[in-house]
């Protein structure tokens, strides 16, 4: 079932390529043939982050030609537990020149493409243009939509991997006969319902385990072998260790690749996604919360103020780090609201602000007149009162 | 979890009585499923089945809640957890 047209004229192996590959070359699935399409094919790797990292590892392993890298990020200690393609001695450094460093090193032959930009509906079709499949490794809604319609517009199949906690997703989409991810999901979450892995956490290997899928099913479109997971969701559930598949269909009703579609441009993923630019306005008040900062809620402290201070973030999140408040996390709220006394002033906070935002409403809709949110939460005080409390 | 029940509808019912926090990550003010998240019944998306949710279901079915998930980093760069 290829999806890749073969160039017409494919590159040949030369004595390092035949010393390298040799344990590929004698697979009748790749051989010559395959060997030399795999290195006159062009993939992306949307992200260098978790899925990101053993994809392109892989894949440059494998002896694809050109692998183009989409980042803006630095590397941060919090990623190494996960990122294995940055090491330690790259903290703070550009995860793009990292991730090069570690690939040209593995295999010089590779010719890699940086593209150190945030993609963007101005620069997506600009950039996926140039390569024969895109593989998404991004972590976030708004670029998984972005990626999907760019690759449906452009004809470009959607190698796919998600991951949250214990379990992952992958697929293949925007293949002509397979459906997209609009397909399977026509619209994203509504902003702070499903939490993120910063928030919920993410098993270290998961992203390596859904990573490597995403890879294996890269090599397969290029080699035109085997069955690519089109029209079927491939579900990791790490923590029972079980492998299940679901069925997907073309939605011929779908907006980007239906029968009659409405998104033939692309559009503001940020607004589709329910993210709207603030204003400086909201930012004092913020669905009508009070966002107070870390430098007035200490000097309310100093002075003795009456404040309640609720921290609404989980225990193993408090072991970490805390900064004096009362520990109710945020799904027992709920039933513990007796031990927040209504009539004082409670001030709210989480790790960074989004978390306790949702309580301080949650609060406010339960009678709670004066209730405000620490703005930056845990990452702010750290920042600007205390270096001691622990970021993470 | 196992839950007792004739239909895909019911199955759903019976799993936000014992869990209420579910039913709003499930459903939608009205009791529409949210179109993030996918019911299958089996390997098959119930969207797909004729009968959709008021489909037979039997004690060897295997009714599942597949939500999207994007990974990472907060999708909300403006209100990180």
């Amino acid at each position: 079932m290829a999806t890749i047209t073969p160039p017409t004229a494919l590159p040949e192996l030369n004595t390092d390529d035949l010393a390298r590959y040799s344990r590929h070359l004698i697979l009748p699935e790749v051989g010559m043939e395959g060997q030399r399409k795999l290195k006159a094919a062009k993939v992306l790797c949307v992200g260098t982050g978790g899925l990101g990292s053993p994809m392109a590892f892989y894949l440059a392993a494998a002896g694809i030609g050109t692998l183009g890298l989409v980042d803006f990020d630095v590397v941060d200690a919090s990623n190494l537990q996960r990122q294995i393609i940055h090491s330690t001695k790259d903290i703070g450094r550009k995860k793009l020149d990292s991730a090069a460093e570690k690939l040209t090193a593995l295999n010089p032959a590779l010719n890699v493409v940086k593209h150190e930009v945030m993609l963007s509906s101005a620069n997506a079709l600009d950039i996926l243009k140039d390569y024969d499949i895109v593989a998404d490794g991004t972590d976030n809604f708004p670029t998984r939509y972005l990626v999907n319609d760019a690759c449906v517009l452009l004809g470009k199949p959607n190698v796919y991997g998600s991951i949250f906690r214990f379990e992952g997703q992958a697929s293949v989409f925007a293949t002509k006969e397979g459906p997209c991810y609009r397909c399977l999901y026509p619209e994203p979450p509504p902003p702070g319902l499903v939490p993120s892995c910063a928030e919920g956490g993410v098993l270290g290997i998961l992203p390596g385990l859904v990573g490597v899928i995403q890879a294996t099913e890269v090599i397969k479109l290029i080699l035109g072998n085997g069955q690519p997971l089109i029209g079927r969701l491939l579900l990791v559930d790490a923590l029972n260790m079980r492998f299940r598949e679901l069925k997907l269909r073309k939605n011929p009703e779908c907006p980007v690749c239906g029968e009659h579609p409405s998104v033939t441009q692309l559009i503001d993923y940020q607004q589709f996604c329910g993210i709207m630019p603030e204003t400086p306005q909201e930012s004092n008040v913020k669905n009508g919360i009070p966002q107070i900062t870390v430098k007035e809620l200490k000097r309310r402290l100093d002075a003795g103020e009456d404040v309640q201070l609720i921290d609404v973030r989980e225990p193993y999140e408090y072991q970490i780090a805390q900064i004096g408040g009362k520990l109710i996390p945020q799904n027992d709220v709920p039933q513990r609201l007796a031990e927040i006394d209504a009539n004082r002033e409670v001030v709210v906070h989480c790790r960074s602000g989004a978390r306790s935002q949702r309580i301080a409403e949650f609060l406010k809709q339960n009678g709670y007149s004066q209730v405000a949110n620490l703005a930056g939460g845990i990452l702010a005080w750290s920042d600007e009162i205390d270096p001691r409390v622990q970021k993470y | 979890m196992d839950v007792n029940a004739a239909t895909v509808s019911e199955a759903l019912n019976g799993l936000t009585e014992s869990h209420p926090e579910l039913r709003r990550h499930l459903s939608t003010g009205e009791g529409k499923l949210r179109a993030f998240v996918n019911l299958y019944l089996n390997d098959e998306g119930v969207r797909h089945l004729s009968a959709k949710e008021a489909t037979a279901v039997s004690s060897s079915d295997t009714l599942s809640i597949v939500p999207s998930i994007a990974g990472g980093l907060d999708w909300k760069p403006s209100l990180r957890g």
